[in-house]
């Protein structure tokens, strides 16, 4: 009898309709209030110290509380100092950033889809990768001088290095059965790798540039700091050298906050290019 | 006709892979190679393919030898292969790069509703079922009318049911413009439900053991006793391709014989 019932409730529409309903409901939870979780340690530190030194447990000299580090960064903001000294600092990555990532796709694709071109490029490109980059500093300094050009040429430095292994690696992984495909509907080279090979390498390549554009991010501190006279860089060196360890933290605050962005614009400028992919987590 | 004319080939670690093999097939025949793991059959199908290049012996295809990857030649892998960053019917056109766009929609499509995917034409690969991607993989072959069509134990992943309804798939596809078939499988009943005949080979080096014609009528009833007797006949020859006259040790037939019952 009541196995009846339930192939009833099978064939019926209310039946199919009671049985999507829980997928449904699935969905519409999406937002997961557990996320707000990682907000809390953050925040339960910044009000102890704000209220220890409210109360005069702590000085907060040498380590401002949240208030005023907040006023700080508002009144860097009301100059407009902050813009300046942010855009600067953006447009040194920008550019270290094209310039690197374009290098290290070119020399990439070049060592990773001929033989030849990896063992003439290959073995010179990994010995100067075993250079620390921030080595190179007092060589552009001496060849490009202390201006833009040097800071610029120690950013594209920094970012080629991981652009470059990634995309030669994505290449040398294409799996073979899918190239066989390729093979077997008679792609030419140059159709072979528009077609198969650029879409196939597109999820790691996109790897590849985020990190590089981490390390642009950590070099272009390094390069504001050999005699910037703006940028987050500068305010930060400034900072020491006056003794403002609240401005100091507010660059960080804007170093923190311009990466972040930085890199979710990437990942969504990229997300139409990969979104067919099957990966576990929908956002890396 | 696709003819293959003393076909040999040897890996390049010494693997004798094929010795000799020898075999035409007609227009519009579906020939069914059976045999035990390692007997070559997937490299014969490269070999036919282009894929691979044969260490001696040439096939051809009518006047036609074939040196490499041939437009009359498609080929079924034995997983689905689709190219996970185009969508289904994407992936069914990919072969048809020559073909004008009006042209090649309704060429997809058509394929698409003959295996029964119409409905799931904008989706990822990701998103189907295996026996749904093999499917399409079928149809991207299919839909660019290749002469000879090669497929290599395009179901053996699936379940039975899955199975038979994709032999239907298979000839009702076929049924339209009958092109050569060369399925590989290890299965009796499908080379006994797709084929007109059925190739036995045998390992160490791969050659052929024994040629079965099968001559049922179509639709092949799988319940019948002519069936059944082909089954068996099939079953019989390859037990024989266990027992050839070979000088090797008892326990070296015992591994290939567990190997052979699939
Ligand atoms: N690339 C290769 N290099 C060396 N040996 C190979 C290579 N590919 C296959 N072989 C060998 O050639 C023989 C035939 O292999 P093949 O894949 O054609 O067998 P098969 O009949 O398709 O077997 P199965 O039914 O298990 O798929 C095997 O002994 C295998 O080890
Ligand atoms: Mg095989």
């Amino acid at each position: 009898m009541t196995g009846q019932a339930t192939s009833n409730a099978w064939s019926s529409h209310e039946g199919a309709a009671a049985l999507a309903a829980p997928a449904l409901t699935e969905k519409r939870r999406a937002f997961d209030w557990r996320i707000l979780l990682g907000f809390f340690l953050p925040i339960a530190v910044a009000l102890l110290w704000e209220g220890a030194v409210a109360l005069g447990l702590a000085q907060g000299r040498l380590v401002p509380p949240p208030s005023r580090i907040i006023a700080t960064l508002w009144g860097l903001a009301q100059t407009g100092e902050l813009w300046t000294h942010t855009w600067m600092t953006l447009w040194r990555v920008l550019v270290g950033f094209v310039i690197g990532a374009v290098a290290g796709i070119v020399l990439g694709a070049l060592s990773g889809s001929s033989k030849t071109t990896r063992q003439l490029l290959d073995p010179t490109l990994q010995a100067l990768r075993a250079i620390p980059s921030i080595a190179w500093v007092p060589l552009f300094i001496l060849w490009l001088g202390i201006f833009e050009a040097s800071k610029v040429a120690l950013i594209a430095v920094g970012v080629f290095f991981p652009v470059y292994l990634g995309i030669a690696g994505a290449i040398l992984s294409v799996d073979r059965k899918l190239v066989e495909v390729g093979h077997v509907f008679r792609l030419s080279r140059v159709q072979l790798a528009r077609r198969i090979l650029l879409p196939a390498v597109l999820p790691e390549a996109v790897i590849a540039l985020r990190s590089g554009l981490g390390l642009g991010f950590m070099f272009v501190v390094a390069a504001e700091f050999m005699g910037a006279s703006e940028g987050l860089g500068y305010l930060l060196v400034d900072g020491q050298q006056m003794g403002k360890p609240d401005q100091i933290l507010a660059a960080i605050i804007a170093f923190a906050l311009l990466g972040k962005i930085a890199d979710s614009l990437l990942v969504a400028g990229t997300k139409p290019l990969v979104r067919w992919q099957d990966t576990v987590r929908e956002r890396l | 006709m696709l003819a293959l004319e003393h076909l040999s080939k040897t890996y390049a670690d010494g693997t004798r892979a094929l010795s000799d093999i020898n075999l035409t097939v007609h227009e519009g025949e579906i020939v069914s190679l059976i045999g035990g793991s390692g007997c070559g059959k997937t490299t014969l199908l490269r070999l036919i393919a282009g894929l691979d290049r044969a260490s001696a012996g040439r096939i051809r295809l009518d006047d036609e030898v074939l040196t490499g990857p041939h437009p009359a030649v498609g080929i079924v892998f034995q997983e689905p292969r689709l190219l996970p960053w185009l969508s289904v019917s994407d992936n069914i056109a990919f072969g048809l790069d020559g073909v004008g766009a009006a042209e090649k929609k309704a060429r997809v499509s058509h394929a698409l509703s003959k295996v029964g995917l119409i409905e799931h034409a904008d989706r990822w690969p990701r998103d189907l079922s295996g026996g749904q991607q093999q499917r399409v993989s079928i149809a991207r072959a299919f839909v660019t009318n290749p002469k000879v069509l090669l497929l290599d134990e395009p179901f053996s992943a699936l379940d039975a049911f899955t199975r038979a309804s994709l032999h239907e798939h298979l000839l009702g596809l076929w049924e339209e413009t009958r092109p050569t078939v060369v399925l590989v499988t290890h299965d009796v009943q499908e080379a006994v439900t797709l084929a007109d005949r059925a190739i036995v080979m045998q390992p160490k080096p791969g050659r052929i053991l024994d040629e079965l014609p099968l001559t049922l009528s179509r639709p092949r009833d799988r319940t019948g006793l002519p069936f059944e007797t082909s089954v068996r006949r099939i079953l019989t020859a390859l037990d024989h391709s266990l027992k050839a006259p070979q000088l090797q040790p008892q326990r070296e037939r015992d591994r290939q014989a567990a190997a052979l019952w699939w």
